[in-house]
């Protein structure tokens, strides 16, 4: 769709999942985002790079309307996701959140057990009746989440007494307890440590081909290892846009090659 | 002066400010104990037959009286807190709600006796019962069960509502299986404390349930009963000859039963702070 910024993505091979269109965000009188048009793709890892207030967590904010906790925010232009516009008022606010869901960038399970943590959503959303398919389905996400051979014989225990890397994974079972469809990462990183760092890194490449996965950064080493494409954010504005390899290594702004070379953020 | 003596003349003066604080309540203690304490026995505490010599009913009142002001005020202080807390916007109506309480515990309780005598006794045909005097300290202890239940709503972290919103939970969803579940040690310390106070207290129920003398239990909610706080009034003021004894020992089963609601309070604190730590 808007395509200049994205000439090496070839359309044939990648279906938009989530299009925004000319999207501005103000709070209050601070316009965080300006203008910002970009398609998000199927099965692919989409990073969003950019310096500390530039906007990219108040974008990944919108995709689920998590702003709308926030008062006094306005916006304009539009989201789509699977071609329906999010803040269509016909649409089901908690459904949406359901199908697009979000790992925060402070590991949040809540105060209880294991178990309870990632049953959370299933229960809310009365999925199952017995609660052997409840069982089930705890297993199944701690696997997918690479978490079930550390944690199977502490189910009973409290989520709190885990690392914060087990916490962090914790988080992404919870949410894929819901079967979501894209999964919204806002800096899952940044408090774990290098080792735990790269075990949500290997976790996100096996959750890509179930999930469409878009993740805030501020590691770019990160952003060119785990991502398909990047886009690069400067005080409210997507700056560029490209395939990941393409944009760390022949960036097309001289904005871009600034920041991905260490001059400023 | 060296600063090294005048730390030290600080510190001691602290120190003594200290124990002056804890002081009287040593000293109300030892007296009720010494002067109280022989008059504690099976018949003081559970006759019901006698005038000053057996206080059963004023116990058995005061605790039906506390049961109708908990049930009453904890559940609509708690929801009360929720709405201001989780859906109320700052807004000219909830400053106005918000200034009420704060006026509202500033209140005389003898002003609640009376409120409570012209709404339930008389209006609402209650008359002098049970009901009618635990609705009053019902309403006397409701600032404080709103204001604790909104300060333990607070604590729970912000990250735990984004959460649950994030996984599709409904508002209502997040506040009953998230957010009341974390604050309700929270909720229940501050609000025991409340009543506490409200079991203690005489002016309130002067005029709504208190009587005079009633040597029996109660039948129904809408019965009169006697209380320990006005009781040890009438003994020590009304009833010319009752012998000392019995007065100290009315009180000190008043101490006791309201240290005892304190303990309470402070056991499920600690309950708590050993289970959560975020």
């Amino acid at each position: 769709m808007v395509s200049d910024s994205l000439k090496n993505i070839n359309p044939e091979q990648n279906i938009s999942e989530i299009t925004i269109n000319q999207l501005d965000f103000y709070y209050g009188d601070c316009h965080a985002l300006k203008n910002i048009s970009i398609d998000i793709y199927k099965n692919k890892i989409t990073a969003l790079i950019g310096p500390s207030g530039c906007g990219k967590s108040t974008l990944l904010r919108t995709i689920n309307r998590m702003n709308d906790l926030i008062p006094n925010v306005k916006i304009s232009g539009d989201v789509l996701f699977k071609g329906r516009s999010i803040f269509d008022p016909d649409i089901d606010v908690v459904e949406l959140r359901k199908k697009i869901g979000m790992v925060f960038q402070k590991p949040n399970p809540f105060p209880t057990t294991v178990y309870n943590n990632i049953a959370f959503g299933p229960r809310i959303h009365n999925m199952f009746s017995s609660k052997s398919e409840i069982d089930d389905t705890v297993e199944q996400c701690l696997k997918a989440a690479g978490l079930w051979l550390e944690v199977k014989d502490k189910l009973k225990k409290s989520a709190l007494e885990l690392s914060g890397g087990q916490q962090q994974r914790i988080c992404i079972a919870r949410l894929l307890a819901v079967k979501p469809e894209v999964l919204l990462m806002d800096e899952p990183c940044s408090s774990l440590d290098p080792i735990a760092s790269l075990k949500i890194e290997e976790l996100m490449m096996n959750l890509k081909k179930d999930y469409t996965i878009i993740i805030v950064t501020h590691n770019m080493q990160q952003a060119a290892r785990v991502s398909d494409n990047t886009g690069f954010f400067l005080s409210g504005e997507l700056i560029e846009y490209d395939i990941t390899e393409h944009l760390f290594t022949t960036p097309s702004k001289k904005e871009t090659q600034d920041y991905i070379t260490g001059r400023f953020g | 002066m060296n600063p090294r003596h005048s730390q030290k003349i600080a510190f001691s003066v602290l120190t003594i400010c200290g124990i002056i604080v804890v002081a009287p309540i040593f000293a109300i203690l030892l007296l009720l104990l010494i002067k109280g304490l022989p008059a504690i026995s099976l018949g003081f505490l559970f006759g019901t037959g006698g005038a000053a010599e057996s206080i059963f009913p004023a116990i058995i009142g005061t605790i039906c009286l506390v049961l109708v002001s908990i049930l009453t005020a904890i559940p609509l202080g708690i929801a009360g807190a929720i709405y201001l807390n989780e859906f109320a916007s700052d807004n000219k109506f909830t400053r106005i709600i918000r200034l009420s309480i704060v006026n509202l515990a500033g209140v005389p309780s003898v002003v609640y006796g009376l409120f409570g005598m012209g709404l339930f006794v008389i209006f609402l045909r209650f008359g002098t019962s049970i009901l009618s005097g635990g609705l009053t300290l019902a309403f006397l202890i409701l600032p404080v069960v709103i204001t604790a239940s909104e300060e333990a709503l607070r604590t729970v972290p912000v990250s735990f509502r984004e959460a649950a919103f994030a996984l599709g939970a409904t508002k209502i969803q997040t506040i009953r299986r998230i957010v009341l579940p974390n604050a309700l040690p929270g909720i229940l310390t501050g609000s025991i404390l409340g009543i506490s106070r409200a079991a203690g207290e005489t002016a309130p129920i002067l005029f709504t349930v208190a009587a005079f003398f009633l040597p029996r239990l109660p039948h129904s909610i809408f019965d009169q009963v006697m209380a320990l706080p006005y009781h040890l009034y009438i003994i020590s003021t009304q009833v010319p000859n009752t012998p000392e004894k019995y007065k100290y020992g009315t009180a000190l089963v008043l101490v006791v039963l309201v240290f005892s609601l304190n303990i309470a309070a402070i056991i499920i604190r600690m309950q708590f702070r050993k289970t959560k730590k975020w």
